[in-house]
């Protein structure tokens, strides 16, 4: 039974996989198809939308509405109805940058890619679910059962933050990273479900794992809108010519603030993470904090995010330089689990290798 | 009057800030923060600071100077980055605190290099002096932020919302709506009065503070925000402090006990004692701990796991210092409580009860010996040393295997198969000699020194070494006499711990993380509303400005508009309509202003407003008189 679970969950990882794989070539299309959609309308500036039509009408509008008054409503007391006239709202709001570009309207491979992710993520789920289920508790206690886990969850912080706003360009960068993780995982770091070593049994495998899983995800994400800042930057400043499809990104402080706000999420959940692995320690170890080689990376990569939060304060750092540190603290998330838990000795034994 | 098109981005309001708001009920930030007001002198953080900049500086000059470059964005934020590169060290080689035998490991495999490094103190990373400088010296730039600025904004907490800035259009989320009554007549709730202090109210209900400036209200809310940002930097101070001296109240100690034996928490029965620097004897609280038993339950079934342990339970009874008894169980995870301190079962394995006993009869030794696993099968090790009762002095090296099978190579050499007692056997090789117990020097039980003794019964001697099962008894060579292994039991290796600093140490992480979401997740905004009297009715202008991060800032004015509407007698679907902007979740991706939409028979669409929206030129004749 276990084994026969086991053995469907992998075959449902290799299957997610094969469904990521389109969903990243469907990416990776819509981005060239968006080369030639900049191409065939070259946008004013980097913020504006594709060039369709209606966003042109869009803006026409608005600008005339910004020199209006308001709009007039009429009230008639004795009916009790109303009428409202006027050709719209004057719109100051220039800082939340929504709005001023509108949604841009998916290609037919966005949303084969976006479709195909969903598709695999529900997949992959599955495998997570049975992974489960086969071991019998939470599928996140060695290396296989968190590379399976956390980038199911990328992909499901990507869905759902995508919900807020537009990520659609991130989709290729997402899907590449999870086919590269989960190969990392599937292939190297594949182990046999055996049952929980004494250590391991609390409540806080439960939920310092799960929360780290998280904060991982929405790090993940932010890093990729950090990446596409520095592009973007680079690309205002003409720096950089070519990869036309970033016209159809917004712009560089807009990514900047959205990996902003990504990473501000991750960061209030690595420390949670940081205080109920200390709680947990201290249980399980009977101290709280000891400098343990993964101790001392997860406050590494929290002191590198304070830094990022900092750099973003600061005058000078603002922009394209405080972006680095968010790369860097995702390069020091990933160098804690692909490195520090293989080859660093210490307390922290679950690799399951 | 002019309002043309916004120009796109964040220009304007950023720019305007300072010519329509009032910075003085602001948070206090370091001059180099990127929303302090640029244009002052480096370090300019108030009074008396002109002489600052100045070359002679005088050393309380200097020393000023100097605190505010401390005290600065950028000091902190390279302070952060040298935190995070100097905590890399400790990670890349063994540290005597968490992995004294890793230390001793690589000084071995590292004999040019491990000088060097010890030195530098990598071996102590996180108690070395240039580790202890860079965490200090953030620590002190940070108290030196958190100062000045908790004085601050004890002030602002006390200051009322700035005036009214004159251009509310430049501002975010503004939108403005014009009511007028069917007929002109002046309806009491739409006199600009009524209408402000309508606004007042329901922006008080929703947490604002608020001030009335004449024809409008300025609403401030979120101070909060800044007190989260307080609470949070002042309970890391919090952390470090607890941890730093808490430490030094508490103490911890390690003791091996057997199945059967009794632990007295009393300073001469701990293997080894790590007491903090103001430790007392007298923190001892008096308790006795009695090991009844210890239960190993190992994976039996998974062919992928056999051996592995899935379970450890240490029945205890503990008797306290009045005397009453308790049972109780400890496991990993979960640690007993007792008189303060907390016991930990951290590690177990097996002991043997040895008896070595004369040629004459008389026992030379009796004990039950502790044997140190080795590997994951529990292959242990072990030291008998017999100085008295035969007629030279032994010592004894001891292998237990509780699963011994033959390596299989026919070399007879024995390795463990299973970490239970499956086929238990103790392997001794015997020397004969001087143990070196009367030099002086500390011995450790676990360790033998052959330096000037002669192997009689192992590999390089003519006999092989002993082999016993449990009950057996064996021969010594040479007629020493006989070794008896009587039984095998089990110990458990207990951790007490005792740190009265710990409550304080989670309490202060408590606040470091509700700070951290307050001061992260609340937004800290202004909202005015105005309201200016028109012919037969009143302008209503709605706007906000964020302080600090503020993603829903445009939101939360439409919302609040809406609101103030629909009290104000307009139906909330016209309301809807009047204030929405171009969000496509609003009204449809068509976008454009609000289309005339009727709620009735009287609902008759009534032209536009004329581009200047200045109450004195309303056309007289404009559509809104006809109703
Ligand atoms: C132990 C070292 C420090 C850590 C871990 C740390 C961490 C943080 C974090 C996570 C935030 C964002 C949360 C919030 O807005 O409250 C923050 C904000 C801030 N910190 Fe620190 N901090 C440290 C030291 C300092 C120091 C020394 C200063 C003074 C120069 C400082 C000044 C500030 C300021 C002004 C903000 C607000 C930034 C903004 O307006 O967005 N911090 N800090």
């Amino acid at each position: 039974m276990t084994e026969d679970l086991a053995n469907f969950s992998l075959v449902a990882v290799y299957s997610a996989m094969a469904i990521y794989t389109i969903s990243f070539v469907a990416f990776a299309l819509d981005l060239a198809k968006r080369s030639g959609d900049a191409q065939q309308a070259p946008a004013p500036s980097a913020t504006a939308t594709t060039g369709t039509g209606g966003a042109a009408v869009r803006g026409a509008t608005r600008a005339s509405s910004g020199a209006s008054g308001g709009s007039t409503i009429v009230l008639d007391r004795a009916a009790t109805s109303t009428t409202t006239v006027g050709p719209g709202v004057g719109r100051g709001d220039a800082s939340s940058g929504r709005g001023t570009s509108g949604r841009r309207r998916g290609s037919a491979f966005e949303r084969v890619a976006t479709a195909m992710m969903v598709l695999g993520l529900l997949v992959h789920v599955s495998s997570v679910v049975t992974r489960g289920l086969a071991a019998d508790r939470v599928p996140w206690a060695n290396m296989f059962e968190f590379s399976l886990t956390g980038t199911a969850i990328i992909v499901a912080v990507y869905l759902v933050v995508g919900r807020f706003v537009d990520l659609s360009f991130l989709g290729a960068y997402v899907m590449g990273l999870n086919l590269v993780l989960l190969a990392i995982g599937s292939v190297n770091y594949y182990v046999e479900v055996v049952p929980l070593q004494p250590a391991l049994q609390s409540a806080w495998l439960v939920i310092h794992v799960l929360v780290a899983i998280l904060g991982t995800g929405f790090f993940a994400i932010a890093a990729g809108l950090s990446i596409a800042q520095l592009i973007q930057t680079k690309r205002e400043q003409a720096r950089l010519t070519g990869l036309r499809f970033m016209d159809t990104l917004p712009g560089a402080d807009r990514l900047e603030d959205l990996a902003y706000r990504v990473a501000l999420v991750g960061f209030v959940l690595w420390t949670f993470t940081l205080i109920a692995g200390a709680v947990w320690a201290e249980r399980a170890w009977g101290r709280y904090w000891g400098w343990d080689t993964k101790e001392v990376w997860t406050f590494i990569i929290w002191v590198l995010y304070a830094g990022y939060i900092h750099a973003r304060a600061t005058r000078g750092w603002r922009g394209a330089r405080s972006s680095w540190l968010s790369i860097i603290g995702f390069g020091a998330v990933l160098f804690n689990f692909g490195v520090v838990n293989v080859f660093f000795k210490g307390l922290h034994a679950y690799s399951g290798l | 009057m002019a309002r043309s098109s916004e120009p796109e981005g964040r220009g304007p309001v950023a720019d305007d800030a300072a010519d329509v708001t009032d910075v003085s009920a602001d948070p206090l930030r370091p001059s180099d923060h990127y929303d302090s007001a640029p244009a002052r002198t480096p370090g300019d953080l108030g009074a008396g600071s002109a002489d600052v900049v100045q070359p002679r500086l005088g050393l309380v000059g200097y020393l000023r100077f100097f605190w505010r470059q401390l005290t600065s964005m950028k000091t902190a934020l390279f302070l952060l980055m040298l935190l995070a590169v100097a905590a890399i060290p400790g990670s890349l080689v063994p540290q005597r605190t968490s992995d004294p035998n890793g230390v001793v490991q690589y000084r071995a495999e590292h004999p040019d290099l491990f000088p060097v490094l010890d030195k530098l103190g990598v071996f102590d990373t996180y108690s070395s002096p240039w580790f202890s400088a860079v965490y200090l010296l953030l620590f002190i730039s940070l108290i030196g932020c958190i100062v000045p600025r908790t004085k601050h904004h004890f002030d602002a907490l006390r200051s009322r919302p700035p005036k009214t800035p004159a251009r509310l259009s430049r501002l975010a989320g503004y939108r403005s709506v014009t009511l007028q009554t069917a007929g002109g007549d002046t309806d009491s709730a739409l006199a600009p009065a009524s209408a402000v202090e309508r606004a007042r109210a329901q922006l008080r209900r929703a947490g604002y503070r608020t001030q009335v400036f004449g024809d409008s209200v300025s609403a401030e809310r979120g101070y909060l925000r800044e007190t989260g940002n307080l609470v949070f930097h002042t309970a890391l101070v919090g952390v470090l402090v607890t941890v730093g001296v808490g430490g030094g109240f508490g103490y911890t100690g390690q003791r091996v006990v057997v199945e059967g034996q009794t632990f007295t928490n009393a300073l001469v029965s701990y293997d080894s004692f790590n007491p903090g620097r103001w430790f007392q004897d007298s923190q001892l609280s008096p308790f006795n701990l009695t090991l009844d038993r210890f239960t190993t339950t190992y994976e039996e079934t998974n062919t992928d796991a056999l051996g592995q342990p899935l379970d450890y339970t240490a029945d205890v009874t503990a008797t306290t210092q009045s005397g009453d008894t308790s049972e109780h169980e400890i496991k990993v995870n979960s640690p007993l409580s007792i008189g303060g301190s907390n016991v930990y079962l951290l590690g177990n394995g097996y002991a043997v009860d040895v008896t070595v006993t004369a040629p004459d009869g008389t026992a030379a030794f009796r004990d039950t010996v502790p044997f140190l696993p080795q590997n994951a099968d529990l292959t242990s090790q072990g030291v008998i040393k017999v100085p008295d009762g035969l007629s030279d002095q032994i010592g004894m090296i001891g292998f237990f295997y509780p699963s011994a099978v033959e390596t299989g190579d026919g070399s007879g050499i024995l390795a463990s198969s299973y970490p239970d007692l499956l086929n238990p056997v103790l392997s001794l090789n015997v020397y004969q000699g001087d143990l070196g117990l009367d030099a002086g020097v500390p011995q450790s039980v676990y360790s033998l020194t052959t330096d000037g003794m002669t192997e009689i019964a192992g590999a390089s001697a003519d006999q092989p070494a002993l082999q016993l099962s449990p009950g057996d008894t064996v021969d010594l060579p040479d007629g020493l006499g006989t070794v008896t292994l009587s039984e095998v039991k089990r110990f458990a290796s207990l951790d007490v711990h005792h740190d009265p600093s710990q409550l304080w140490v989670l309490l202060f992480a408590g606040l470091v993380f509700a700070g951290l979401l307050t001061a992260l997740f609340v937004p800290r905004r202004r909202i005015w509303v105005k309201a200016t009297e028109t012919d037969g009715g009143v302008r209503l202008e709605y706007a906000g400005l964020a302080r600090g991060e503020d993603p829903t800032l445009a939101r939360a004015v439409r919302d609040i508009a809406r609101t103030h509407l629909a009290g104000l007698g307009v139906p909330a679907d016209v309301a809807r309509d009047a204030t929405s902007d171009d969000d496509p979740a609003d009204d449809g991706p068509t976008g454009g202003g609000p289309a005339a939409r009727g709620a009735g028979p009287s609902a008759r669409p009534t032209g536009s407003t004329s581009n200047d929206p200045a109450p004195s030129t309303e056309a007289p004749g404009r559509a809104g008189r006809r109703i």
